[in-house]
C-alpha cells in the first residue's frame, strides 16, 4: 500500500513535466500528438491505480465489518442453546431421529395413479426424441387476433420487400465480384456504375421501406388499439413504392441517372411516385392514431409518424432545383444521404423495435423517458450531421465544424436507445437460448451502438484522414444499414408473423438464417475494415494509387466470400416466410370463454 | 401546454416544424449562398463535346469510383496543386436538364484515382482510348469496367479517314485483325477528361495543405531541403501509366524504355527535351505530352534518374542543373 502511494505522489510530480515538455509545437492534430497520447494515458493509468486503491481500503473496512457481525451472530447462537429446557431439546432431537430413519417407499410420485392434466398445461406430446444437433425453441403461443384485410396487408409487404431484397443482395453480390473479377461481363446495361446504384436504392427503397411500412402498419393499429384508417391507401402507397422501384432500376441500368448523388439516383419523375406514397402511408397511420381507443400516444408512433414526415420533407428539400448548382447540391446531397438513412431507415426502426422488443419478451420497454429523450435527440442532432461526409472539401468550414461537433452529439440519443433495449431484456437473458427471436433483437441492439458510435468517431477529422473515401465506409454503411436495420426487421418479422398466421417457421432455418447472416455481415465488415485502414495509409505515405489497388485484392476477395453468405441467408429467409404465409389459417381462431376486446368487436364501416 | 402524449396534432406540429427550420438553417441557406460562386478568369465553359463527355460521365455513373475533390490536405496533393474551391465546379456542376440535376461530381469513393486534374496528369487522347476500350491494357492491376460499347469494330479495309483508330494491342482484342474504331461517346467522354484541369488562381500563392501527420511534414520538407526526391514514386504516379511499371510500354501504344537507344543515351539531352516538350515523330507510337509546366528540374532529374538505371538500364547519372539547361533551350525553341 505504501509503496503505491509513493508511485502515485511521484506520477503526480512527473505529469506537469511530461505536459511541459510535449506540449510546444503541437498545435494542430493535437490529439495525435504523442504528447497528447501519452498525457491521456497517464492520467487514466493515475486514474486505474486511485481506483484499484479505493477498493482495496473498501474491501478491508468490509472485512472487519462481517467478522465483527460473525462474532456477534455466534454470541447469540450460544446464549440461545444454554436458555433452553430439557423438554425443549428432547423435542428438538426426537425430531431428529425420525429424520434420520425416514426411506422412501417408491410410491411418493403416485406411480400407481392416472396420468390426468387438470390444468390444460400439456400443449403438445411427442414420441419423437428432440433434434439431437440443435437446441428446442419455444414456440410462440400467443395468437393474435388481426383483421383478415391487415394481415394481408402485412404479408403483400413484406413479400415484397423480400422479394426486393433477394434481387437487391443478389446484385449487390455480383457487384462484390465484379471487384475481384472485373471482366465478368461487357454488357452495358451490367457495367458496375449503372448497376451500384440499383443495388443500393433496391435495398433502401424495396426492401428496408416495404418492410418497415408493412411492420409499422400492426404496430399503429395495435398501439392505437384500433382499426387502420384506410386499407384502400396501403394497397395505393404499396403500389407506387413497388412502381418507383422498378422503373427507377430500369432506368438506371438504361444509363439515366439523375447525376450520380447517392440515393438521389432516381431521376424525380420516379422518386415522385415514392414520395406519393409516403404520404399516403402518412395520413392513414396518423388518422389512424387520431382515431386511437386510448388516450397516450404510444412511444413507436411517434418515431413512426415522425420518420414518414421527415422523410417527405428531405425528399422534397433534396429534389428542389433552386439552390442545386454547383457547391449548393452538394451540401443538399449531405443533408440529404445522411437524414435518408437517419430519418427514415434508423427513425422508424426505432419505432418498430420500441413496439416488436417489449412485445417479444412480454413485457413493458425499460423506460418510457428514454424514449422519448432518444426521440427529440435524434430530431436535433442527427439533421445538422450532413456534411461530415465532406469534411475537408470545398464547402464552407464552419458547416463541417457543426457536423463533426454534432457527430459527437449523436452518442446522447445512441446510448439512450441502447440503455433502453438492453435494460428492457434485462432478466430476461434466458430467453435468448430459449427463442429464436431474440438473438435477432440483441444483435441488432449491439450493432446500433457500435455502428452509430463508430459512425461518430469517423466522423472527426483525423479519422477522415484514414478511412475517408475507401472501403471502411461502405463497411460502415453495410454495418449500419445491414447490422441495425435488416436485423431488427427480422425481428419484427419473425415476432409477428407467426402470431398472426398460425404458422411456425422451421426452428433449425431460423436459426441458418441468423448465423449465416450474421457470420457472412462479419466477414464482409472486418476485411473492408482492415483492407481500408491499409488503403488510407497507403494514400497517407503517398505511394502511386494503384497499389492500393493491388492491396485491397484479398479484402475485396474476403468481402465477396461475406457477401456470399449474407446472399444465401435471404434464401432461407424467403423460405422461412414462404413457410409462415402458406396454408395460413385464414380466420381467426376463437378462444372459447375468453373475451376478445380488440378489432372484431368494432363493426366500423369503412368508405373504401 | 406540450402535452406531446396525448395530443397527436401538436407532436406532429412540433416535430415537423423543428426539423423543417434545422433542415432550412442547414442545408437550405448554405446552399443558396453557395449559388453566387464566380467562376475563375481564367476557367473556361465546356466545349459541345465536353458537355457531351459529361453527360456520359453520368449516364455511366463514373461518380460511384472516382471523385473530383482535392481536400486541403496532405494527401491528396497528389491530384492537384491546391485544394478545390467552389469556383472550380462553376462550369461543371449546373442542372443538366429538366430530368436531371446537377451532376454529383464531388463524388464519395475513391476507388479509382480523383479526376480533379487529369486533364493534366493523363493528357494523351490516345492513353484515354485504350484506358476505356480496356482498362487493363494499359493498368495491368485496375479493377476498372471496360466500356467496349462506346467502340466499333470494323475490318481494316473499312476505317476512313474519320474514324479514331485506337492501337488495342493483339491480345486484348475479340477477333485478331479488326481495327477498333471509337465512337463519338468516347470521344466525347475523353474531350471531358482532357478539359478537366485545376484553373490556375489568380495571384499564384502556393496555397498550404494540412499535413496528416506534423511528422511527415517536416520529413518531406527536409527531403525538398537536401534534394532527395524520390524519383521512383514520380514515374509510378506520372509515367508508369503509358511506359508501364516494367518500363517495357505497350507494343503498338507507348514505347519502351528498357533498353532505349534514347534512355541510355550518354548525352541526356534529347531524352530530356522529350519529357519537356513532348514527342510525335513516330506514327507507330501514341503522342507524348510534355512535362515542362507540371514537374520540376529535380523531380524531371530524379524520374530520368529512374529510367536510366532501372530495369537493366546502366547510364550516367542526370543532374537538376542539366535539366534547367534544357529547359531553357526548350523555352527558346517555343518563343
Amino acid at each position: 500500500m505504501k509503496k503505491l502511494k509513493i508511485s502515485l505522489s511521484f506520477l503526480t510530480i512527473l505529469l506537469p513535466g511530461l505536459l511541459a515538455a510535449q506540449s510546444e509545437g503541437a498545435t494542430d492534430n493535437w490529439l495525435a500528438s504523442p504528447g497528447i497520447i501519452g498525457t491521456i494515458f497517464l492520467v487514466v493509468l493515475v486514474l486505474v491505480i486511485a481506483v484499484i486503491i479505493l477498493l482495496t481500503r473498501f474491501n478491508a473496512y468490509l472485512t472487519s465489518y462481517k467478522d465483527k457481525q460473525k462474532h456477534k451472530d455466534r454470541s447469540d447462537f450460544t446464549d440461545e442453546i444454554s436458555g433452553l429446557e430439557d423438554d425443549e431439546i428432547d423435542a428438538i432431537l426426537e425430531n431428529r431421529k425420525k429424520a434420520k430413519k425416514y426411506r422412501l417407499q417408491g410410491n411418493e410420485l403416485g406411480s400407481e395413479n392416472k396420468a390426468v392434466d387438470k390444468k390444460g398445461l400439456i400443449h403438445n406430446l411427442t414420441q419423437r426424441p428432440n433434434n439431437p444437433l440443435f437446441d428446442e425453441k419455444k414456440k410462440h403461443k400467443i395468437r393474435l387476433e388481426t383483421p383478415e384485410e391487415l394481415k394481408k396487408i402485412m404479408i403483400y409487404y413484406l413479400g415484397a420487400a423480400i422479394f426486393w431484397l433477394v434481387f437487391g443482395t443478389l446484385v449487390g453480390e455480383y457487384l462484390g465480384l465484379k471487384f475481384v473479377w472485373p471482366e465478368l461481363d461487357k454488357v452495358s446495361w451490367l457495367s458496375f456504375g449503372r448497376l451500384r446504384p440499383v443495388h443500393t436504392n433496391t435495398v433502401f427503397w424495396g426492401w428496408s421501406s416495404l418492410a418497415m411500412i408493412g411492420l409499422g402498419y400492426f404496430v399503429i393499429a395495435r398501439t392505437s388499439n384500433t382499426r387502420i384508417n384506410s386499407y384502400k391507401m396501403a394497397w395505393w402507397a404499396f403500389i407506387l413504392i413497388n412502381l418507383t422501384v422498378v422503373f427507377g432500376n430500369i432506368a438506371l441500368m438504361a444509363g439515366i441517372n439523375n447525376g450520380g448523388a447517392e440515393y438521389r439516383e432516381y431521376i424525380w419523375p420516379i422518386m415522385l411516385l415514392f414520395a406519393i406514397g409516403l404520404v399516403l402511408t402518412f395520413i392513414n397511420f396518423y388518422k389512424t392514431v387520431a382515431q386511437r381507443k386510448i388516450s397516450e400516444i404510444y412511444i413507436s408512433n411517434w418515431f413512426i409518424l415522425a420518420s414518414l414526415l421527415w422523410t417527405i420533407t428531405l425528399s422534397i428539400i433534396g429534389y428542389l432545383p433552386f439552390y442545386q448548382d454547383g457547391l449548393g447540391e452538394t451540401v443538399v446531397q449531405g443533408y440529404y444521404m445522411h437524414q435518408g438513412v437517419g430519418m427514415w431507415f434508423m427513425t422508424f426502426t426505432l419505432g418498430l423495435v420500441y413496439y416488436y422488443l417489449p412485445a417479444a419478451l412480454n413485457k413493458p420497454i425499460y423506460s418510457y423517458s428514454l424514449g422519448v429523450l432518444a426521440f427529440w435527440t435524434q430530431m436535433l442532432f442527427y439533421t445538422l450531421i450532413g456534411t461530415h461526409h465532406f469534411v475537408f472539401s470545398p464547402l464552407p468550414w464552419w458547416l463541417q465544424t457543426v457536423a463533426i461537433v454534432f457527430s459527437a452529439g449523436m452518442f446522447i440519443p445512441v446510448i439512450a436507445g441502447t440503455t433502453n433495449f438492453l435494460m428492457t431484456m434485462k432478466g430476461s437473458w434466458s430467453h435468448i437460448s430459449k427463442s429464436y427471436v431474440l438473438p435477432f433483437f440483441l444483435v441488432g441492439t449491439v450493432f446500433y451502438f457500435v455502428g452509430s458510435s463508430q459512425g461518430s468517431f469517423q466522423a472527426f477529422r483525423f479519422t477522415q484522414y484514414i478511412w475517408h473515401f475507401n472501403d471502411f465506409n461502405v463497411a460502415h454503411s453495410h454495418m449500419t444499414m445491414y447490422g441495425i436495420v435488416a436485423f431488427f426487421l427480422w425481428a419484427g418479422v419473425y415476432s409477428i408473423f407467426p402470431k398472426i398466421t398460425g404458422k411456425e417457421p422451421p426452428q433449425t432455418l431460423v436459426g441458418a438464417h441468423f448465423w449465416v447472416a450474421f457470420i457472412g455481415l462479419f466477414a464482409y465488415m472486418i476485411s473492408l475494415m482492415i483492407g481500408g485502414t491499409f488503403r488510407g495509409l497507403s494514400w497517407i505515405e503517398g505511394n502511386a494509387f494503384i497499389e492500393s489497388v493491388i492491396l485491397m485484392k484479398e479484402y475485396w476477395v474476403w468481402r465477396a466470400v461475406g457477401g456470399t453468405l449474407m446472399f444465401f441467408s435471404h434464401i432461407i429467409f424467403a423460405y422461412n416466410f414462404y413457410y409462415m404465409i402458406k396454408n395460413r389459417s385464414k380466420t381467426d381462431v376463437a378462444v372459447e370463454g375468453k373475451e376478445r376486446p380488440v378489432y372484431t368487436t368494432e363493426s366500423k364501416e369503412i368508405n373504401a | 401546454m406540450f402535452n406531446f402524449h396525448k395530443d397527436h396534432k401538436k407532436l406532429v406540429i412540433v416535430a415537423l416544424s423543428v426539423f423543417v427550420i434545422l433542415s432550412i438553417f442547414i442545408s437550405v441557406v448554405p446552399a443558396s449562398n453557395l449559388q453566387y460562386v464566380q467562376p475563375f478568369p481564367t476557367d473556361e465553359a465546356l466545349t459541345e463535346a465536353e458537355r457531351a463527355g459529361l453527360n456520359v460521365y453520368v449516364q455511366e455513373n463514373c461518380v460511384a469510383c472516382h471523385t473530383q475533390q482535392v481536400r486541403g490536405i496532405e494527401m491528396d496533393k497528389m491530384w492537384g496543386d491546391r485544394p478545390s474551391l467552389p469556383s472550380d465546379y462553376y462550369y461543371t456542376k449546373k442542372r443538366l436538364d429538366v430530368w436531371r440535376q446537377s451532376p454529383s461530381l464531388l463524388g464519395s469513393e475513391r476507388t479509382g484515382p480523383d479526376l480533379t486534374n487529369i486533364g493534366k496528369r493523363q493528357p494523351g487522347e490516345g492513353w484515354h482510348l485504350l484506358h476505356l476500350y480496356n482498362p487493363r491494357s494499359v493498368v495491368n492491376a485496375s479493377i476498372m469496367p471496360s466500356y467496349p460499347w462506346m467502340f466499333e469494330e470494323k475490318d481494316a479495309t473499312r476505317i476512313t479517314d474519320e474514324d479514331v483508330v485506337v492501337p488495342v494491342p493483339e491480345e486484348y482484342l475479340n477477333e485478331p485483325g479488326k481495327k477498333i474504331v471509337a465512337k463519338p461517346k468516347a470521344l466525347n467522354l475523353v474531350a471531358y477528361l482532357q478539359s478537366l484541369k485545376q484553373p490556375e488562381m489568380p495571384g499564384n500563392e502556393d496555397v498550404e495543405f494540412i499535413p496528416s501527420i506534423k511528422d511527415d511534414l517536416d520529413v518531406a520538407q527536409e527531403a525538398r531541403k537536401s534534394g532527395g526526391v524520390d524519383g521512383e514514386k514520380l514515374y509510378m504516379n506520372t509515367c508508369a501509366a503509358c511506359h508501364q511499371q516494367s518500363g517495357k510500354g505497350l507494343v503498338g501504344a507507348f514505347p519502351p524504355l528498357e533498353g532505349s537507344s534514347i534512355v541510355l543515351d550518354d548525352d541526356p539531352e534529347l531524352m530530356l527535351q522529350i519529357i519537356l516538350a513532348g514527342y510525335d515523330a513516330r506514327s507507330d507510337y501514341g503522342v507524348m505530352p510534355p512535362f515542362a509546366a507540371q514537374l520540376n528540374d529535380e523531380e524531371i532529374a530524379a524520374i530520368a534518374n529512374h529510367e536510366r538505371t532501372s530495369w537493366g538500364n546502366d547510364a550516367s547519372e542526370v543532374t537538376a542543373e542539366d535539366v534547367k539547361k534544357v529547359r531553357e533551350y526548350v523555352m527558346e525553341m517555343n518563343q
